[in-house]
Formats: structure tokens, sequence, C-alpha cells
């Protein structure tokens, strides 16, 4: 069987779930005139970290900010098909962007801390929706957001200095610091370990486990190992079409579709 | 032929050529310097002579049927300085007999020095009865003179000051009655005739007045305009065409704004003529779209992960503008908009149209009195026949270089403090 780009497709696996926090049906992204995103119809479950792997430029990232409508800021951008939060409709005109963006947290591919001070960084969330009565109740968000990512033991020190003077890999801690601060239900990681050193990278992936007890996840990388430590379920996506998702263990001991299995066994990507 | 002598050779013809780009850079900066420098040079040169004035001594014997009794403040105002001290003179040179030379023995001193003693008198009425020793103004030509700005050995008919004169003035140097001081005046009167009496003062306050109301006008309305644009608009035509039409009015002559704040401010609205307030709206005006193109231009450099970063942790879009781009974006805001408020302030045309050019002797208390510009100001002058107005002009533009390149030092500093880069 041959992959034509155009042709019509069926997705292998199955994309949904019982009791879904994010459902997502017939999903098309476009970027002016060109498809970025064909079809693509998943859920993600309460509680389970959900994967998405495939090589560059297929759409992971492009799909993973239709979640939270970041794609609204890019002009060109047009989204269509049914994407809902606990069964509400987040295009619908009832939807508040902010309250969405609130909800659904994001880890961006590209680090990107305010040019502001470590603290401001992480306190500038939950100032903004009210979560701190008092400063001590907003000192305690931020150590413990900066611990639970895993850069506290490095900031606690110069938490008045510039969070872009961190080093990229603390700077992308910083920036899951902020998002975990607002304490979201869902986040979304978009290769959030791609400039860690093995050791963060650990720290993540443990920080991934333990809100997943509270939350959903949708982390996008392109280490398999990262995808079969951290996730339960995986999405494989190849030029925008979402071509296999299952069980994690299923996709990488015995892939159905064979661009999946040529993706993981490392013949293309 | 390898492959490392071919590089070799070509590396050699590439320094050649980054040094011979090098020279030529370093040429046009030199050039450029050089006028910078002798246009600087010429003005310094012009303008220091204008800080110092002649002053010279006059004898008055303040006899009291000099004044009306009793004496008052209102009868020392209308006592006659000027016959006290054309008496004085003719006292101190009793060979001048002829009408003519009278006239011209009259004219040493200033103008203004009447008006001088009086105050002096009325701030001490106690030297009335005595015979007191007034240093007052030398006539402008007499300032030139002592300066050596008028050559005393040309022919008598090719200078201002006649033979006679200049004889006069050598004896009252001989006897210790003249005097050169700082020129005070300069710097605290407004425009006057006679040039011993003018200053820049005058026009310094309706350019500041000005620039205030400018300021006061383009700053705001700019930088919320290009927030808008840049932010909330739409993309659509009619937002285009909105946009072609700003870049259009930054390139539009800036005399068209003073025909247009003319027509519509002056004819149409009433307001008054030679005003600081019409002023300050028609510069505003031209500024206007420099400000909103250097705002948005300010804006439009912020990067977008920035932006993400706030939307993303659920900042409205307002947050995010007030939040994060603004203050990313305020050196840049600040920028564009203190150089465009600089060149308002060296604006002349549209200030002409609507009437700053008027000569206005009195200090302007406020943007809704008469008043003129320091750029005017030095136009009114250079038209100026009198030799006396050269130095004033250079000095004149030396004080609005001043202005200018503090108000630039000023934005760097100010930009110093906002950038604070993280
Ligand atoms: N802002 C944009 N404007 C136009 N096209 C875009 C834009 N962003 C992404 N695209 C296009 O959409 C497609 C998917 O891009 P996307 O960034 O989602 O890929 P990705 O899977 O995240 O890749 P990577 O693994 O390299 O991050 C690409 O072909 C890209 O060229
Ligand atoms: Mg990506």
């Amino acid at each position: 069987m041959s992959f034509k780009e155009n042709q019509e497709y069926q997705t292998v696996g199955n994309a949904f779930s019982d009791d879904p926090m994010i459902t997502c049906r017939n999903v098309d992204v476009f970027y002016a005139d060109k498809q970025a995103i064909f079809d693509v119809s998943l859920d993600i479950a309460k509680n389970e970290v959900l994967a998405m792997i495939g090589p560059s430029g297929c759409g992971k990232s492009t799909f993973l900010r239709c979640l939270n409508r970041m794609n609204d800021t890019i002009d060109i951008c047009r989204v269509s098909g049914e994407i809902t939060l606990h069964n509400e409709n987040i295009h619908s005109r009832e939807t508040d962007v902010v309250y969405l963006r609130a909800r659904v947290g994001m880890v961006f591919q590209k680090p990107n801390p305010f040019p502001k001070s470590v603290y401001e960084n992480v306190a500038y969330g939950p100032r903004l929706h009210g979560l701190a009565e008092t400063k001590s109740d907003l000192n305690e968000i931020v150590e413990s957001s900066l611990r639970r990512a895993g850069l506290w033991k490095e900031v606690k020190d110069r938490l008045e200095q510039a969070g872009t003077g961190l080093s990229g890999g603390q700077q992308q801690r910083l920036c899951i610091a902020r998002a975990i601060a607002i304490q979201p239900e869902v986040i979304l990681m978009d290769e959030p370990c791609s400039a860690l050193d093995p050791i963060a990278t650990s720290v993540i992936e443990e920080l991934i486990d333990e809100l997943k007890q509270q939350y959903s996840i949708c982390i996008v990388t392109h280490s398999m190992q990262q995808a079969a430590r951290v996730s339960q379920r995986t999405a494989y996506f190849h030029l925008g079409k979402l071509i296999e998702i299952g069980l994690t263990d299923d996709i990488f001991t015995h892939p159905v579709h064979e661009l999946t299995e040529g993706y993981i066994t490392g013949r293309f990507g | 032929m390898n492959v490392e002598s071919t590089i070799k050779r070509t590396i050699a013809g590439r320094y050649r050529k980054e040094r011979r780009f090098q020279q030529m850079g370093m040429i046009s900066m030199v050039i450029g310097m050089m006028f910078l420098l002798w246009l600087l040079v010429t003005i310094v040169q012009d303008a220091t002579s204008a800080l110092r004035q002649t002053l010279v001594a006059v004898d008055i014997s303040l006899d009291e049927d000099n004044f009306d009794q009793p004496i008052n403040k209102a009868s020392i105002k209308s006592a006659s300085f000027g016959k006290m001290i054309k008496k004085s003179l003719r006292k101190d040179f009793p060979d001048v007999k002829k009408r003519k030379d009278k006239k011209q023995l009259y004219k040493i001193v200033s103008n203004g020095a009447e008006y001088a003693i009086r105050d002096s008198i009325i701030e001490s009425p106690e030297l009335i009865g005595t015979t007191h020793r007034f240093w007052v103004f030398a006539d402008d030509e007499i300032d030139m003179l002592m300066k050596g700005l008028i050559d005393r050995n040309i022919e008598e008919g090719n200078r201002r000051v006649s033979d006679k004169t200049i004889s006069w003035v050598d004896e009252l140097v001989a006897e210790g009655r003249v005097e050169t001081r700082f020129n005070w005046t300069f710097f605290t009167s407004g425009d006057s005739r006679d040039p011993e009496l003018s200053g820049i003062w005058g026009a310094m306050k309706g350019s500041i007045f000005t620039i205030l109301i400018t300021m006061l006008l383009a700053l705001p309305i700019g930088v919320a305009a290009a927030v808008y644009l840049q932010e909330f608009a739409p993309k659509n035509r009619f937002t285009d065409l909105i946009e072609v039409n700003i870049n259009n009015l930054a390139a539009v002559p800036s005399i068209i704004f003073g025909l247009l704040g003319l027509a519509i401010l002056i004819n149409y609205f009433g307001l008054p003529r030679s005003v600081p307030m019409v002023g300050g709206m028609v510069l505003a005006l031209m500024t206007l779209p420099t400000v909103i193109i250097s705002s948005r231009t300010a804006l439009a450099a912020v990067p977008p992960s920035i932006r993400e970063a706030a939307l993303g942790v659920g900042a409205s879009r307002v947050q995010m503008i007030l939040h994060h781009v603004l203050p990313l974006a305020a050196p840049g805001i600040l920028t564009g908009s203190i150089i465009s408020l600089a060149r308002a302030l060296g604006e002349t045309a549209p200030l002409l149209v609507i009437g700053m050019v008027a000569f206005i002797v009195d200090i302007p208390t406020g943007p809704d009195s008469p008043s003129t510009v320091l750029p005017v100001q030095i136009y009114l002058w250079a038209d100026s026949p009198e030799r006396a107005f050269v130095e004033r002009t250079s000095a004149a533009i030396l004080v609005l270089l001043i202005v200018l390149v503090s108000i630039n030092g000023l934005t760097a500093m100010l930009r110093n403090k906002v950038e604070r880069r993280w």
C-alpha cells in the first residue's frame, strides 16, 4: 500500500476515549491556502499523557496550538472542525479565550520567558488570575512551581534577575514553571525537553508523571524513548494527517501502519 | 592548479577590496565631519561677539524741575529722560553745535537708555536731585565699532559710523566711559527693532509653549493610533488605505500643514493668529504621521514569542499589550517621537503661514499669547539689515542647536533608562 498525499485516509487505531477531557473532530488547519492539518479526530482523556510524534513539519505544533486557540494569533491561519473541552466547543461564542488559555496551559517549542525577573515570570499568571490572596501566597506558588519544574535550586538566589539571562534549558524549565503556576487542567508541551540535559529531562518527566494525576497532558516529542517513558497513548502524524494512534506500548511494539513502523524503526523521519 | 593556491590568490584580492571599501567609508565620514565643523566654527565665531554688549556711562543731573510735582511714581514715569540724556551729552561735548551733528551725537546711546534710567529711578527715587552716572547700552552701531565689526579704516561714506561719531566715542573711551559687559539682555528679553535691546527669551518661551502643545497632542494620539493600527485593526482594504495615507502624510511638505491650520483652525474655527496653541496644533498634525509610523515599527519589532507567552498564560489582548508589548516597544516609541518633536522644534514654514512671524516684543505668558519661535526668530533676524543682528542670528542658531542637541542627549539617556534589557 502506497501513501498518496491528497488521498482520503483512515486513521489507524482507536482515537477516542470514554472519558475525554478534550475531543477533536474533523479538524482542518490552513495557513492561507496551504493545508497543514487534514481531518484529524482524536480524544485526550482525563489523567492521561498523549504523545505526538512525527517527522519535522508534519503539523504537530500546529495541531497542538489549535487546542488552546493559539492559532488565533496568526492572521493567515484558519481552523475548522470541532474541538471541545469538557464538552464545550472551544470555538463557540460563549467560550472565553482568556479563560480557555488559563485552563489549557502551554509550553512552547522555543523557550520564551518574559524579559522580566525570574520571579515575575512565574508570578505573572497567578497574579493575572487572582490566584494569590497575599504576597506570601504568591511567593509560595512561585516557589512550588519552580520546585516542580526542577529549577528552584538553581534560581532561588537570583529570583530578581532576568529570566532571559538563564541558559536555554533553564529558560525552558522557567516556562514550564510559568505554565503550571496557574494550575491548568490541560498542559500542552511542545518539545519541552529538546534543550535539556538528561538530568533535567528526567525531572520534567517526573513532573509529567506527577501532573497526570490531576491533569491531562499532550506532549510533542522527537524522542521515541521519551514518548515511551511518559505517555499512555501515542499519536503519529505524517504530512498533516493523523496516521496512527493507540496505546503507547502497542504503537512501539507492533505498529500497524507502515509509515508508523518506518518512523519508529528509523527508516525515515 | 589546486584548490589551495586558488583560494590563496582570491584572498589577497578580497582583502584589497575590503580595504578600498573601508577607505571609501572613511573618506565620506571625514568629508561630512569637515562640513559640520566648518558650519559650527563659523556659527560659533559669529555668535560669541553677541555675548558681550557695549555700555556707555552718562552723567544725568536729575534736577527736581525735570519732574512734575509732587514727585511720585506717576510723575517719574511721565518725566522725559530722553531730554535729560541729550542734555548730558550736550554738556559732555560742548563743541557740537550743528543740529545735524547733535542728532548724530544723541544716537551714541541706545533708544532703550531712557527706559532703563527711568526704571532705576523708580526703584531708587532718592537719586532725584543729584547728578548720577548711569551705564546704559550704546547704540548697536557703536557696539559694532567697539567690537571691531565696523572697520574704521575704510572710507567714511562706506561705513555706517561717521568720523565725528568715532572721534566722540574715542573721547568717551579715553575717559573710561565705555565698557563691554556680558549681554544678559540677549537671554532675558524679547524681540526689538534695536538689536542691542533684542533677545531670544520671547522666542524661546514661544518655542517651549508650542512644543509642549505639540507633544501633548501628538504623543498620546500618535501612540494610541499606532497601537490600534498595529494590534487591533483588522487587515482589510480600508486599513490598508489608512496605512498608505499615513505614509504619504509623512512625506507632505510641512508648509501644507501650515496652510491647513490657517484654513481650518484660524479661518474656520476662528482661533487667534500667531499663538503657540495654533502653532502646536499645526506641528502636531505634521508630526503625527511620523510618530505613528515609528511607534508601529517599534511595536512590530516586539517578538511574537513574547506575545504568545503572555496569551499562553491567559492574558487578554489588552493585558498583553499593556504589560509586555508597550514596555518593550517604549524605547523605540520614545526615540521616534522625540526625534520628530525635535524636527517640529526646528520647523519654520508652517508657523510663518499661521502668523507666528509677527514682530512681537512682549514675552509670551502662555500658549494663547502671541509669540514667535526660535527658528522663526532666526529667520527674522537673518532678514534684518543691521550688522548687529548678524551676530544675534548666529547666537540664536547656536541656542537652537544646543537645545536640539540636549534633547537628543536626553532621549539617549531616557532610552537607556527604559531599555533596561533583561
Ligand atoms: N506561521 C505559519 N505560516 C505558514 N505556514 C506555517 C506556519 N507555521 C507552520 N507552518 C507550516 O505548517 C506545517 C506544519 O508546521 P508545524 O510547525 O506544525 O510542524 P511541526 O510538526 O511542529 O514540526 P517540528 O517538529 O519541526 O516542530 C509546515 O509545513 C509549516 O511550513
Ligand atoms: Mg513544532
